[in-house]
């Protein structure tokens, strides 16, 4: 596309004075750079983790003016999560793999920024992308929740081009005493010791399926929990079926040793082929069942144990965030975890003219995948020609692509995972529906999809507007996955709504 | 003795205290209002609406809406990402958080 690179002495003209969040101010709210619009950028690009963030600043280095818009107070998105500057951690870097990834890009969005190059707009959740009332063809207008209630405030950012670097939640299959407090996310145990510095109890049970599963229970004993057992539904030996993919990385490979040698050095146990499937408590987790499963995750009969513990975290991979690019109309595809993923070109190009994706959104396979399609799609913004940096960057992407897709080929759920969800296990958690009344809609009422589903029991209408839910309620109804669509990608004031132009409404 | 923050090192800028239901509790600079609360060993701060069962964080990254708790009166705030300010009153939220409604 043609690009208009700006001019270093015309940065952005704010509405109001932006106010630092420098440590010194680190315990005031987050405050806004931006309100209202602010002038036409080359690109804007959605979520500052290592997608986000890599396609920021190669933007920004082959002479674009861009947004980068993040609901983190701080870039480096979930993979990257890490204290903020008040907690004062002198090494973040102890809980992380391939930090130095993220320190030498975020140094270089410091510098694009004060260029004036870059504009940081932290703490802004953007929660739709739509065509430019009145404008020309290819601008979009950005909308966003900028800071925490009860300051928080409306913001909008116009575009000739959209990069959506949204990434992923975490995949949960439900299990009776899920919604007991001490089980908590794999993921989400993960992101309050990496921002918080904080552990979810004493002694953690690891379960679920995937390689998160073992950084996970690396970061926790290593953060002093004790770690009785790192619970993997799938097995490991199933990446021995794609030994081509696992020869051409062997990063990973070692990095998969470094995860064994941790475990083992923390004397964690690992069960493959074994799942959670039920945690006992009241008020709190105080146990957990766990069970061997057969090839379809079938729970076996006698062989239940139980296995004390304080916590538990537990996750079964991640699930890409579309609904800004759904509603886009962005085309989608199945990928080979069982997830929804865009579709893109070999530019990192979505279905939708002027709107590029890359990370987890094209299908999970991360940090490193992310970092470089989001430089390349930053190269596929700027019109730059090719050369041999994009001809590497292309091979390591195949590379790291065909790693990403043995993985998810390895730990998709097994269709018999839903023989440890007992009729009373709640499957929504926020509107309290439990399994019996989805299967009854499904069996008896012919519900054959989530959305159907979601219209008799409410199941998937909350808050979460069906992220924790969605793959269940897909299983139970006997279809796979549907693409993500949420009108709000997150809580928006109706007074924001109600302060739209007419012609946006 | 490991802990999170021998892992990391260092100090926090500053520490102060909030309440959690009349509570006080000691917040390090930087955290969450979950985290503060993961902190002191409390791991739910809700009951639901419909069976009145304890929630907490669940995710953690402010997708699940588990953690929604009432800070100084505002209810349906996301405890994981909210920071924890000085004096914070946080308390648990029963429901919807909006009994005053009477609705």
């Amino acid at each position: 596309m043609p690009t208009s690179p700006s001019d270093p002495a015309q940065p952005f003209r704010s509405a109001e004075p932006s106010r630092s969040t420098r440590p010194s101010d680190a315990a005031e709210p987050a405050a806004p750079a931006v309100a209202g619009p602010v002038g036409v950028v080359d690109l804007a690009v959605v979520g500052a983790g290592p997608a986000g963030l890599a396609a920021a600043v190669t933007a920004a280095g082959l002479g674009l003016r861009v947004a980068l818009l993040d609901a983190g107070d701080r870039p480096g998105g979930q993979f990257y999560r890490h204290p903020a500057p008040g907690l004062g951690a002198a090494r973040p870097e102890a809980l992380h793999h391939g930090w130095a990834a993220f320190a030498t890009r975020e140094a270089a969005l410091r510098a694009h920024e004060s260029a004036g190059r870059i504009t940081h707009l932290a703490g802004h959740h953007v929660w739709t992308v739509v065509p430019s009332a009145g404008a020309p063809t290819a601008e979009w207008t950005l909308h966003a929740v900028a800071g925490h209630a009860p300051e928080e405030r409306a913001a909008a950012v116009t575009a000739r081009a959209v990069l959506i670097a949204t990434g992923a939640y975490e995949r949960q299959l439900p299990f009776p005493g899920w919604t007991l407090p001490g089980v908590v996310g794999a993921g989400g145990a993960q992101a309050m010791l990496k921002g918080g510095l904080v552990l979810p109890g004493k002694r953690v049970v690891v379960a679920g399926s995937g390689p998160l599963l073992l950084a996970v229970a690396g970061s926790l004993a290593a953060a002093g929990a004790a770690v009785p057992a790192v619970v993997e539904a799938g097995a490991y030996t199933a990446y021995a079926g794609r030994v081509p993919a696992l020869l051409r990385n062997p990063g990973k490979l070692v990095e998969a040793a470094g995860y064994g040698g941790a475990l083992a050095r923390h004397h964690v146990r690992l069960l493959t082929r074994h799942a959670v499937t039920e945690a006992h408590g009241t008020g709190r987790v105080e146990a957990v069942t766990v069970a061997r499963l057969d090839r379809d995750w079938r729970p076996l009969s006698g062989t239940a144990r139980r296995i004390p513990c304080d916590a538990l975290a537990v996750g079964h991979g991640l699930v890409p965030q579309l609904e800004l690019a759904t509603g886009l109309g962005c085309a989608t595809r199945q990928a080979p975890d069982g997830t929804v993923a865009l579709v893109l070109d070999a530019e990192q190009r979505t279905s939708v003219p002027g709107i590029w994706s890359a990370g987890e959104t094209g299908g999970i396979g991360g940090a490193q995948l992310a970092m470089i399609e989001g430089e390349l799609a930053a190269h596929s913004v700027a019109g730059a020609l090719p050369g041999g940096r994009l001809a590497r960057l292309t091979r390591r992407r195949a590379r790291l692509r065909a790693f990403a897709d043995a993985m998810a080929a390895a730990h998709r759920p097994g269709e018999g995972w839903t023989g440890w969800l007992r009729d009373d296990a709640v499957v929504c958690r926020c509107e309290e529906v439990p399994a019996g009344r989805i299967r009854e809609a499904a069996d008896d009422l012919g519900a054959r999809d989530a959305r159907t589903v979601k219209l008799l029991t409410r199941a998937g209408m909350g808050w979460c507007q069906g992220r924790m839910c969605g793959p269940a309620v897909a299983a139970l109804a006997g279809q796979e996955p549907a693409a993500d669509r949420r009108p709000l990608s997150c809580p928006v004031p109706l007074r924001h709504l109600a302060e739209r132009p007419s012609a946006e409404r | 003795m490991r802990s999170p923050r021998s892992l990391v090192g260092g100090t926090p800028a500053a520490t102060y205290g909030i309440t959690f239901d009349g509570r006080e509790l000691p917040a390090q600079e930087g955290q969450s209002i979950a985290a503060v609360l993961w902190g002191a060993g409390i791991m739910s701060w809700r009951t639901t609406r419909e069976g009145g069962t304890p929630r907490g964080a669940f995710c953690g990254i402010g997708s699940c809406h588990d953690c929604l708790v009432t800070v100084n009166g505002l209810p349906n705030q996301r405890a994981c990402l909210v920071p924890a300010r000085p004096a914070d009153a946080v308390t648990t939220q029963e429901g919807t958080g909006r009994a005053d409604l009477a609705v």
